[in-house]
């Protein structure tokens, strides 16, 4: 592994797969036991410097460090010194003087983590940079998937909704590309990229023609205020030609699974009968979550051997 | 003081010795002698007219622990340079007879280039109403180029009165080409490398969609107008067919757009950050050649100061714009000269003599730059050793800001002496004032 990890694009199969066979091994040896707890990261110290409020990523961050022994600082910039207007650079340098080992950063700006990797020597964890990259989403999509199906190569997996500002949408189409998987892209024009056609996926404008062929499928969240800047005419009529409703579901194969990054828009990009349904994977995406970002900081901070 | 400089190659031809008297050229030939005189050794320079930049921020006043006059009339000087334009996004905006006047002054008062202002198009840069024009022009500041640049005059019925109302200046308005409705919160080009990196789009129709209408807009009421900043094969395109309909139009591109590509943005570092952004390859491609066949008329720097916490950020929250007055003439020489698109005329013709007609600054008698290496000519002139190569290191730069996105990049050439009307502004590459 790399010191850091700031984008998915970064990651080969080698390293891919490390991180997810070092989740397994996780799970496994936590499976059953009574104290969730291992010493690996013992002393040292891991902040999660959040610039957007994300209860959920910040709370898995936190337990995969706290399950690791480390320390976790939770610093939110809303109430401390970067409200009074601290930049970017002093703050990551005031962290990395109190004796930060790793910065789990959130930050609604593209590229703040490269920047960050840039100024501290400890290491970079992306939990999320604007539209970019949300990497530990990808790969706790990718350990779902292959827990589910038990593989990833050859799988077939439609991406559909707001790729256009989705974070989770560009880290899965690096990683699952790196990991052997096709992926097809599936949302209205406004909602796709210009220059999506540079990347390693099919691109398709109709949901129906897709889920007879797809193993999976990645439901994004889609914002109902897009709409006021015209990137679709209202909510129902997204939700009529892209949202995932009992019908939809009905065109997919006997094994395949519906994903969602959550949160959720129940009744927009996804019907609650789907997202309640046993081919929902939700539930489980947010517990691997945690061992997925054991495996991360562990590999950062402990050592590359697997645990 | 009188100079006689000694085998300095004029235009890059023969060698041959200058003498210069009272401001002016008194004569160009071989082994030329005269007394009293101060002997310049110049064996192997090449000499050219002193450059003319149309588009400077020199952030006087307002921001001048970014730039201040005097700082970038330095770094002007050192670029080879003797006539730059201050544009006018200043604080207060220079959008009145009074701006305009402090920032000549200011000029002056430097002595280092002639500082030339220019008049905000409309009130405070808000594309609201004009500002006053004729005021500006019947100024000591002697106003001819009017630019909201950094914002673009996006309303066709207020453009359309501007390119009016100036033909009465013998003005010209110059256009930053933005559609403000298309970018929206834009960070770089919109192409292939923005989807990936996840920063929101600058679309090339943003810019070409302006100039298409202007280029309309001035062949209708038959004014002159001028393009900032062209960055796309696009707009090249719409220029070389309005240009061959008749209009009165003429088009600048800056050094970096005719070297540095939207790669640059891929480290995130905010230091390529500019507006317009880098473009693509093909758009560097087709800049040169529309500026080697004349389409585009001259070469300027949008020299952008900043100072180093308004660049030491996350991309999104970094301002645009980047240093270019020092590097200018090297990054020409890379991208045009040792490529073969232009010859040393070209360059001289591209960055003095047609930014001066456009600015008109080229009538004015004793004060006129651009003007050729000719006997009689105002003493305007720099001399360069094009056969060095140099890294570019930021901190020994005269501007007050460090933001060059050359740092650490080997560029060719180096301006050895500028001087301004028979005075040295440079002498052995160092400023002398």
């Amino acid at each position: 592994m790399k010191r850091h990890l700031l984008e998915s694009a970064d990651l080969d199969r080698d390293d891919a797969t490390l991180v997810l066979d070092t989740a397994a091994q996780i799970d496994q040896a936590l499976a059953g036991r009574e104290v969730k707890k291992l010493p690996t990261l013992r002393g040292r110290t891991v902040v999660n410097l959040f610039y957007e409020d994300s209860t959920r990523t910040r709370i898995s961050f936190e337990l995969a460090a706290k399950r690791l022994s480390a320390d976790v600082i939770n610093f939110s910039a809303k109430g401390s010194s970067v409200s009074k207007g601290e930049s970017l650079k002093d703050t990551a340098l005031t962290l990395e003087a109190m004796g930060s080992d790793a910065i789990v950063v959130r930050h609604g700006a593209s590229g703040a983590p490269h920047r960050l990797a840039h100024w501290v020597r400890g290491s970079v964890v992306n939990a999320g940079d604007g539209t970019h990259e949300h990497p530990t989403q990808a790969l706790l999509d990718a350990y779902t998937i292959r827990q589910r199906l038990g593989r990833l190569e050859g799988v077939r997996v439609a991406i559909v909704g707001d790729v256009l500002h989705s974070r989770v949408a560009r880290s899965n189409v690096w990683l699952l590309n790196t990991l052997g998987a096709e992926v097809t892209m599936i949302a209205p024009p406004t909602l796709l990229p210009v220059g999506v056609g540079s990347w390693p996926v099919e691109v398709s404008y109709d949901l129906d023609s897709v889920l007879p062929k797809a193993d999976v499928v990645m439901m994004l969240r889609v914002q109902a205020e897009r709409m006021n800047a015209s990137f679709f005419p209202s909510a129902r009529e997204y939700s009529r030609r892209y949202g995932l409703d009992g019908r939809r579901m009905a065109l997919l194969d006997d094994d395949a699974i519906v994903m969602h990054p959550g949160p959720m828009n129940r009744g927009m990009e996804i019907a609650a009968e789907v997202a309640d349904s046993v081919r929902s994977t939700i539930v489980e995406q947010v517990g691997n979550g945690v061992s997925v970002r054991m495996a991360v900081l562990y590999l950062l901070l402990g050592g590359n051997e697997p645990a | 003081m009188s100079y006689l400089i000694r085998g300095a190659r004029p235009y890059g031809g023969d060698p041959a010795d200058i003498l210069i008297k009272d401001g002016r050229i008194a004569a160009i030939g071989e082994s030329l002698s005269a007394t009293g005189v101060e002997v310049v050794d110049a064996a192997g320079l090449i000499a050219l007219p002193g450059l003319v930049d149309l588009h400077t921020h020199l952030r006087e006043p307002g921001r001048e622990d970014a730039e201040t006059v005097e700082t970038g009339s330095r770094a002007a000087a050192l670029g080879g340079f003797t006539a730059v334009h201050a544009m006018a996004n200043t604080d207060p905006v220079a959008d009145t007879a009074g701006v305009v006047e402090q920032v000549w002054r200011l000029g002056q008062e430097a002595g280092l280039v002639d500082v030339v202002p220019v008049g905000a198009v409309t009130v405070g840069l808000r594309g609201e109403r004009l500002a006053e024009l004729g005021a500006m022009a019947d100024s000591a500041a002697r106003v001819r180029v009017f630019s909201d640049d950094g914002s673009c005059v996006s309303d066709p019925a207020l453009m359309r009165r501007a390119l009016e109302y100036v033909k009465a200046l013998d003005g010209v308005v110059a256009q930053h080409a933005e559609e403000p409705r298309l970018t929206v919160g834009a960070q770089m080009h919109e192409g292939d490398r923005s989807a990936r990196l996840g920063l929101t789009g600058w679309p090339a129709a943003a810019e070409e969609a302006i100039i298409a209408r202007d280029v309309l807009l001035a062949g209708h009421v038959g004014a002159r107008l001028h393009v900032c900043h062209v960055s796309t094969a696009g707009s090249v395109e719409i220029l070389r067919w309005a240009k061959g309909r008749g209009v009165r139009v003429t088009a600048e591109v800056t050094p970096h757009h005719l070297l540095l590509t939207d790669a640059c943005a891929e480290s995130y570092d905010p230091v390529f950050k500019v507006n317009p952004p880098l473009r693509t390859d093909e758009d560097v491609h087709a800049l040169r050649a529309g500026l080697a066949d004349g389409t585009i008329d001259a070469v300027a720097t949008d020299h952008a100061p900043h100072a180093v916490e308004d660049k030491e950020s996350e991309w999104a929250q970094a301002r645009p714009g980047m240093l270019g007055l020092e590097q200018a003439l090297s990054v020409v020489v890379e991208a045009m000269v040792e490529t073969g698109l232009l010859d040393w005329q070209g360059v001289a013709d591209r960055m003095s003599a047609r930014p001066a007609v456009i600015g008109r600054l080229s009538g004015l008698g004793d004060l006129s730059q651009g003007r050729p290496l000719a006997p009689g000519e105002p003493a305007n002139l720099l001399l360069l050793d094009a056969t060095t190569r140099a890294t570019v290191d930021p901190a020994t730069l005269a501007s007050r800001s460090r933001n060059s996105p050359y740092a650490g990049r080997e560029l060719p050439g180096r301006v050895v002496a500028t001087f301004l009307r028979g005075t040295p502004t440079v002498l052995d590459g160092k400023a002398t004032r």
